[in-house]
């Protein structure tokens, strides 16, 4: 699933405004910027063309060229090389891909990369606390809650959304939390151990 | 991959008609069932109008006039909003019972009421009525999920479940297109397709929802909604009931009875109500609406079991107000 398109000419011809300011405030150095004239209206992004904008993903801000059209998930995987989200079926279906956008949980393959602008993306490699686990993908190894592993970074980022909104879900909450995902191994037992093992891991539970 | 679009961000509203106008625009507000419909060329965009960062069209207003919701407030928030939960309960919970909590926190109120069917022919690409052709493959092919009633020329459901509470709570949208701002009843909302198969809402091309209204809430109005599908997450509706009564001392004073999963559009059911009205939520009376709800159904070869389960999902939703 890797750009078809050309990289983008330096003189902007291709690359769309937004695109350009953005390029020229990173590298462009000199360039007179009261030449541009302010636009009149909104800046259309024409069709097959790429744009350039920075994604905040853990922390860290990442300038990407992007197509309109492509998801999130696919820009994380192959554009900025963050491949803990995974493409289970590209339609909303089975939640391997989530990720959080300012703390809320969503399918980053039903999310534009473009419309992730300016929000705060966390993904599953940013849970890690240095080189250790963090808590709740701890609380995941601790408990066995994965065979084949598949599905266990949208399982992960799905606990950490409902332990940072709720942290000490009931046994509902905790189902509910993780409705939005599915394991083909069926290790949902496990999981649903894992979640309440996290929350007691957060709170600084005995370990 | 999805075909290409061009992409813009208004940021007014202004500006966001001006650029809805131009043809083969579309309204992209959290994208989660415009992207299935772009990916699955069910239609194409040429343009998305992404509404994100347009002003004054997100968050719950509650006044003395009732509470105003903007049509990109995400249904995770309209679901735990106190408001909502306690006045407008029916709302909260389709709110609450839409997809999976991703779904909830990246769809918006406005996206659901003005989502596309889910028929799997219509989506799937067929030639169908909605797609002005001259067919309704599911009369002929699989029906387990299609409508027993209004399945005129074509049989799909509503897939919203938000739009059955709003029907029941008698909520109004207000569309902004470039000639102006229009109130619609959301009874007037959706198009039946008796009247027209190939469109599911009466917005024009580039006009847009801004904000669902809500009346104020008479102190003795109770309400709910409930659904069953094949899984209790991620499924749409095969049958739900939402429903809103004012209680007069055991008594029903008023009632409203309104179904999703049965029909192309939000169902009401005025035997239902008319069953209701005036009478003690007793086993008998219960009994007696949800016979009358399902007077007059038409299930296809595949979908009678649907009579039964919509029975039982309005009586149990009755016995909540016992
Ligand atoms: C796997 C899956 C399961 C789902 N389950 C359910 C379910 O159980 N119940 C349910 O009700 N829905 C369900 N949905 C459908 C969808 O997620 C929700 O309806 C959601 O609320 C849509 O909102 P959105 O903001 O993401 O809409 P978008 O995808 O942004 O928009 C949907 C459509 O409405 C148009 N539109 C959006 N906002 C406006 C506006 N303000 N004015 C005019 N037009 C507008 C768009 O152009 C588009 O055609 C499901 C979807 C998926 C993918
Ligand atoms: S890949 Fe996103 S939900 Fe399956
Ligand atoms: S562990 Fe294999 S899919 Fe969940």
């Amino acid at each position: 699933m890797s750009s078809s398109k050309e990289p983008p000419r330096g003189d902007g011809l291709s690359v769309s405004r937004r695109g350009f300011l953005t390029s020229m405030g990173l590298g462009a150095v000199g360039v007179a910027l009261p030449e541009i004239t302010p636009a009149t209206g909104p800046e259309i992004v024409p069709a097959g063309d790429v744009t350039r904008i920075a994604l905040r993903i853990n922390g860290r801000t990442h300038p990407a060229l992007v197509e309109p059209r492509w998801s999130l998930l696919h820009v994380l995987r192959a554009e900025v090389g963050l491949t803990a989200a995974k493409e289970g079926c590209g339609r909303g279906e089975c939640g391997a891909c989530t990720v959080l956008v300012d703390d809320q949980p969503r399918y980053a393959c039903l999310t534009l990369a473009v419309e992730a602008e300016g929000a705060e993306i966390t993904t599953a490699e940013g849970l890690m606390e240095g080189e250790e686990l963090g808590p709740t993908q701890q609380a995941f190894a601790e408990t066995d809650a994965f065979q084949c592993g598949y599905c266990t970074p949208g399982q992960v980022m799905a606990t950490e959304a409902l332990l940072r909104a709720n942290p000490h879900p009931s046994p509902e909450d905790i189902r509910g939390g993780v409705s939005g995902n599915l394991c083909r191994c069926g290790a949902y037992e496990n999981i649903f151990r894992a979640v309440e093992r996290a929350a007691e891991l957060r709170s600084g539970g005995a370990s | 991959m999805i075909k290409s679009f061009a992409y813009v961000r208004p940021t007014s509203v202004d500006d966001a008609l001006e650029m809805l106008g131009a043809d083969g625009a579309r309204v992209h507000a959290g994208g989660t069932d415009l992207m299935g419909c772009l990916r699955d060329g069910v239609f194409e965009a040429e343009r998305v109008v992404s509404l994100r960062d347009v002003p004054g069209m997100r968050g719950v207003r509650a006044s003395t006039q009732g509470v105003t919701i903007g049509a990109l407030t995400p249904l995770a928030e309209i679901a735990r909003h106190s408001v909502i939960g306690e006045q407008y309960t029916a709302l909260a919970r389709a709110a609450s019972v839409v997809g999976t909590p991703q779904l909830r926190s990246q769809g918006t109120l406005g996206g659901n009421i003005c989502q596309r069917p889910r028929c799997p022919y219509f989506r799937a690409g067929f030639d169908c009525r909605r797609k002005g052709g001259r067919i309704c493959y599911a009369v002929g092919g699989d029906n387990h999920g299609h409508a027993i009633f209004g399945g005129v020329r074509c049989h799909m459901v509503h897939p919203s479940d938000t739009a059955a509470a709003l029907t029941a709570l008698d909520a109004t949208v207000v569309a902004v297109g470039r000639a102006g701002e229009r109130r619609i009843p959301i009874g007037d909302f959706f198009v039946a397709p008796s009247v027209d198969p190939t469109r599911e809402t009466v917005l024009e091309h580039g006009e847009m929802v801004k904000e669902i209204v809500l009346p104020p809430a008479a102190d003795d109005q109770r309400s709910s909604y409930h659904k069953e599908g094949h899984r209790r997450t991620w499924d749409f509706a095969l049958a739900g009931a939402a429903t809103a009564l004012r209680m007069t001392g055991g008594n029903v004073a008023e009632a409203r009875v309104v179904f999703s999963g049965v029909a192309p559009v939000p169902w009401r059911s005025m035997a239902a109500e008319e069953a209701l009205q005036g009478n003690t939520l007793t086993p008998e009376v219960i009994g007696r609406a949800c016979d009358a709800a399902v007077e007059g159904a038409a299930p296809m070869r595949h979908n009678a079991y649907k009579v039964g389960l919509l029975k039982g999902v309005l009586e149990k939703e009755m016995l909540r107000y016992v």
